[in-house]
């Protein structure tokens, strides 16, 4: 057999990617000077709050506006019969929520109307002077509770109160269960987390004739505008919206909200700009953050570890509305196959509806919880068989150029050496099985789509479009993209790979994104998708430069005839462009600026444009759901942890990891290294101690910062973020995605570490204190009992 | 405790004069108002976040006569004749403070929305302690949460400025 072609190790040197440059928008977040939505301000400008459920199912019987109306300083409240009744969502095929709730409140804070007022301090004032009046439903806040036959419905559309049901087999899993020499099932449990982003959101909408412009912390300005459009029966053109900088979105910012479309309503009514906002509380009922999840495992493996089958049912805890979430329920068994190669596969998932917030997307979409209860269930195997967690994954590891039993396509995949590099970064094999009780290591493996193969909803848009335009004296280049910097660092990297396919100094390129109006389309932050999807319609429209530059410049080159060339005329072939010089190949001496081509061409031609777009064509397989999970291309990781286990009380202290990325070619490696960070202190977070609570009529206990702790610097462990240099033919220059792929392992390796140090497993995360304490307790006592 | 004018409406407002990156403002401000609102709203000094507005999160961090303080658990009358200094006086003229450049030089934030605040907690541990310890810096700024970055290039770019105000000086010396 040939060798496989490899895409491995293929060190390229460039002049403005692969290098840690200067973040385009670093001197506005160190001064202060940067705006994100709530500091804005316009003139005239009102302030506006959503009315909000205090009931978790209730029938709406009264509101009674009046006296909040009779409040100096009140200019308008809003309810159901003031805004058009349409459905709204993000999956075109459950559209089950209203602007306004019409008949029934389905979640302890749901949206009820709204309220505007010249300042905040009245609108707070006039929120308490409105009265609702309910008549309360039963109201169920767990799947459990929602499946029994008498538990009351939530939605008349989701008999049951299943609002998702997929039930997919790929090869023939019964068969494999005959042929397997070890089977085993675990059952674990992911808790509802919430993105944890500081900025609250904002969003502020004005009207100009029959056009509204929104300036709203979003993480895709396609979709907001896609969708306003829709709800208010609108033109899209007649949208505009521009996202300030924004303060973190993790997914949480991806959902149409309610305050931008109450905004939107409020500012036609009033004629004022409207600023919405939620307070910080809010954004635990409105945020739309990761579905709890119960998953059941059931593998078979050979002898030597292999597997054969796998057996998942997931049951998904989705909250209220459906939002992302029938994306988010089948991303939870979408991509097991895309990790561990193995031909038989059963998929069988639930999301049901509860009187709870709505769940949607947080980094990792539908993958950490799968990654942290697969990952456990294997390192369980392992320990069976008398393996080493290691050894079994490298076994299974998926390879480059294969195609999944569920039908994509991957082609750089390099999760092997992935987890030789972090075994042998993180002293693995002196320290597995060596360490002292109460200290552990594990191991995780994960990964992410690079871009989500379809759009959200049914369209032949192009996923990301771009354009550059040069200054007409050729000394600055303007680069267009409404691709969305949430934080990750998308504008310096597109910035940087427009410098390298024009042949263009960085620091002369300015990036123009965030506005609908002035630049151009783009589906935005999600998906971790932005780096090869709008990385192409840059790299092809800086190309586009580069070709009319290469044109005008043959024609203003002269070679002579004893530099070994022919005299006169040049073909644009012969030419190059590199920092802003264009250069005969043949003899770089023969060079003229950029700058004046451009100039030139200005002349000659006027406005010198370059153009690219990008489309992933026809991906994956042919199954119902299959569009979820397709990508051009797919990255992997393995992350290793270590922790250090107090066995009186049962606290966690993670002590060292190690992150192993498998993300194609790295353009900005400083950038990258910040993902990893990043991620690692999120996943940390959620798997020891985050997890938002309920009372018993599904109000949030935890909504604040005091109680839903996120890790401080002080939690921070060391942190070693290592990359594998590796090529993506799918992505230009041979990029893949960091950003959410390095949380999905990062909750399994570190379960596996506290399972490593204190020898029982917990089954549910968070592992808190209180739960290792008691799991110590009863495995000290069974041990006594047993001897 | 400042001087103070009963309205139409009944409601006190207090004659406060605070000094703000080293200039005097003058203003009349409500007993409720807070210095977090009163520097964003007022003075339109929108550098310094709000988020928690409980004193949970740092995003609001200032120095109030040189300490770092959450402005959002301040009441503006309770700075009367005090000195405030925000991310917008860290900078001088066109110079960027040392902590800035390490920022920049490390690309500590990501979204930035902590930044602000995380800034001048590390400029209180600085002016206090010229030459701390990996530890004294994380402890510094464990007030002020981050999401994105796991506080690695913060930490990092702090410890960097740290040496090199160090160096600066030794070299001014020497
Ligand atoms: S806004 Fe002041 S501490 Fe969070
Ligand atoms: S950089 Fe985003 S919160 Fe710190």
């Amino acid at each position: 057999m040939a060798k496989e072609f490899s895409y491995l190790n293929m060190k390229r040197e460039y002049s403005y990617i692969g290098k840690s440059l200067k973040r385009t928008d670093i001197l506005d977040k160190v001064t202060g000077r940067g705006k994100f939505a709530a500091d804005l301000k316009f003139s005239n400008m009102l302030y506006g709050k959503l009315i909000r459920s205090t009931e978790a199912h209730a029938r709406i019987i009264k509101i009674d506006t009046s006296e909040a109306e009779k409040l100096p300083g009140v200019r308008a409240i809003i309810t159901a019969k003031d805004v058009p009744s349409i459905k709204y969502g993000l999956s075109p095929a459950r559209y089950d929520e209203n602007i306004f709730c019409i008949d029934k409140v389905r979640y302890y804070g749901d949206k009820i109307g709204a309220i505007c007022a010249v300042d905040e301090e009245t609108l707070y004032k006039a929120l308490k002077l409105i009265k609702v009046e309910y008549e309360v439903l039963p109201a169920v806040f767990t799947p459990a509770e929602a499946a029994k036959p008498d538990a009351p419905q939530i939605f008349e559309e989701y008999p049951g109160n299943i609002n998702t049901e997929i039930h997919l087999e790929f090869g023939d899993v019964e068969k494999a269960k005959q042929e397997a020499y070890y089977i085993r099932t675990d059952r674990l449990q992911g808790q509802r987390t919430l993105h944890g982003f500081i900025e609250p959101h904002c969003s502020i909408a004005y009207w100009e004739g029959k056009r509204v412009t929104i300036h709203s912390a979003h993480q895709s300005a396609h979709y907001l505008q896609h969708h306003i459009a829709r709800i208010f029966d609108m033109k899209e053109g007649d949208v505009r919206v521009v996202l300030p900088y924004i303060g973190g979105g993790f997914g949480g910012k991806v959902d149409i909200s309610g305050l931008d479309i109450a905004a939107v309503a409020l500012s036609k009514i009033t004629g004022q700009p409207v600023k919405m906002f939620y307070d910080l509380e809010e954004v635990w009922y409105n945020g739309r953050a990761r579905h709890g999840m119960d998953m059941k495992y059931t593998t078979g493996v050979t002898k030597e570890g292999k597997i054969l089958f796998v057996e998942n049912e997931t049951i998904l805890d989705g909250g209220a509305y459906t939002g992302l979430g029938v994306a988010s329920a089948y991303y939870a068994g979408a991509l097991l196959t895309v990790l561990y190669d193995f031909d038989n596969y059963r998929f069988d998932a639930y999301r049901y509806v509860t009187n709870l917030p709505p769940c949607g997307a947080q980094r990792g979409h539908g993958q950490p919880h799968p990654r942290y209860a697969f990952e456990s269930h294997l390192d369980h195997i392992a320990e069976d068989l008398g393996m080493d967690p290691i050894e079994i994954r490298l076994i299974n590891a998926r390879k480059a150029n294969t195609v999944t039993p569920n039908g994509y396509e991957v082609k750089s995949y390099y999760l092997k050496e992935a987890n030789e590099m972090a075994r042998d970064a993180s002293g693995w094999k002196d320290k597995k099985g060596k360490l002292p009780v109460g200290r552990g290591i594990g191991v995780g493996n994960g990964g992410f789509v690079t871009g989500a193969g379809y759009c959200m909803y049914r369209t032949d848009l192009p996923h990301s479009v771009a354009m550059i335009k040069i200054y007409d004296d050729g000394t600055h280049a303007i680069v267009y993209t409404n691709a969305v910097d949430i934080g990750q660092g998308s504008d310096t990297v597109l910035t940087q790979m427009a410098a390298q396919a024009m042949g263009y100094p960085y620091e002369d390129i300015t990036i123009c994104t965030r506005d609908t109006d002035l630049s151009t389309l783009d589906f935005g932050a999600y998906a971790s998708r932005q780096t090869l999807m709008a990385g192409w319609a840059v790299k092809r429209a800086g190309e586009d430069v580069k070709r009319k530059i290469l044109a005008q410049a043959a024609e203003m080159l002269k070679v002579k005839e004893d530099g070994g060339y022919r005299f006169g005329k040049l073909t644009p072939e012969e030419l190059d462009c590199e920092e802003g010089i264009v250069f005969v190949k043949q003899e770089p001496a023969v060079n003229i600026t950029f700058a004046e081509v451009a100039r030139a061409y200005f002349v000659k031609h006027g406005v010198l444009i370059g153009r690219g777009y990008y489309h992933p064509g026809k991906l994956g397989g042919t199954h119902k759901g299959a569009a979820v999970g397709t990508s051009p291309a797919y990255s992997s990781a393995t992350q290793v942890a270590e922790v250090e286990v107090d066995m009186e009380t049962g606290l966690t202290k993670v002590v060292g990891t190690w992150d192993v990325h498998d993300s194609g070619f790295v353009v900005n490696p400083q950038l990258l290294h910040g993902q990893v960070h990043g991620a690692f202190s999120m996943g940390i977070g959620e798997t020891i101690w985050e997890k938002v609570v309920f009372d018993e009529k599904g109000k949030v206990l935890n909504g604040n910062f005091a109680e839903y702790r996120l890790p401080t610097a002080l939690d921070m462990p060391y942190v070693e973020s290592l990359v594998l240099d590796t090529f993506e033919p799918n992505g230009p220059w041979g990029v893949k995605e960091v950003g959410e792929g390095a949380t999905t392992p990062t909750l399994g390796c570190v379960a596996n570490a506290v399972y490593d140090a204190i020898g029982v497993r917990i089954s549910e995360l968070p592992l808190t204190p209180e739960k290792i304490w008691r799991a110590l307790k009863e495995k000290e006592a069974k041990e006594k009992g047993g001897k | 405790m400042a001087e103070f004018v009963v309205g139409e409406d009944g409601i006190k407002r207090y004659l406060v004069s605070i000094t703000v990156n080293g200039i005097k403002y003058t203003k009349v401000v409500k007993a409720n108002s807070l210095l977090v609102n009163f520097l964003r709203e007022d003075l339109n000094l929108t550098g310094t976040k709000r988020a928690c507005e409980q004193g949970d999160c740092g995003a609001c961090t200032v120095l109030l006569d040189g300490k770092p303080v959450n402005s959002c658990m301040v009441l503006t009358v309770s700075v009367d004749g005090r000195e405030v200094t925000t991310v917008e006086g860290l900078a001088s003229n066109d110079k960027l403070d040392i902590l800035q450049e390490k920022f920049i030089e490390h690309s500590a934030p990501q979204c930035g929305f902590c930044a602000p605040g995380i800034l001048m907690s590390a400029k209180a541990l600085l002016m206090k302690n010229p030459n701390p310890t990996e530890y004294e810096v994380r402890e510094a700024i464990a007030g002020n949460l981050c999401r994105c970055t796991g506080y690695v290039h913060y930490v990092e770019a702090i410890l960097d400025a740290a040496a090199a105000s160090q160096e600066r000086k030794d070299g001014k010396n020497g």
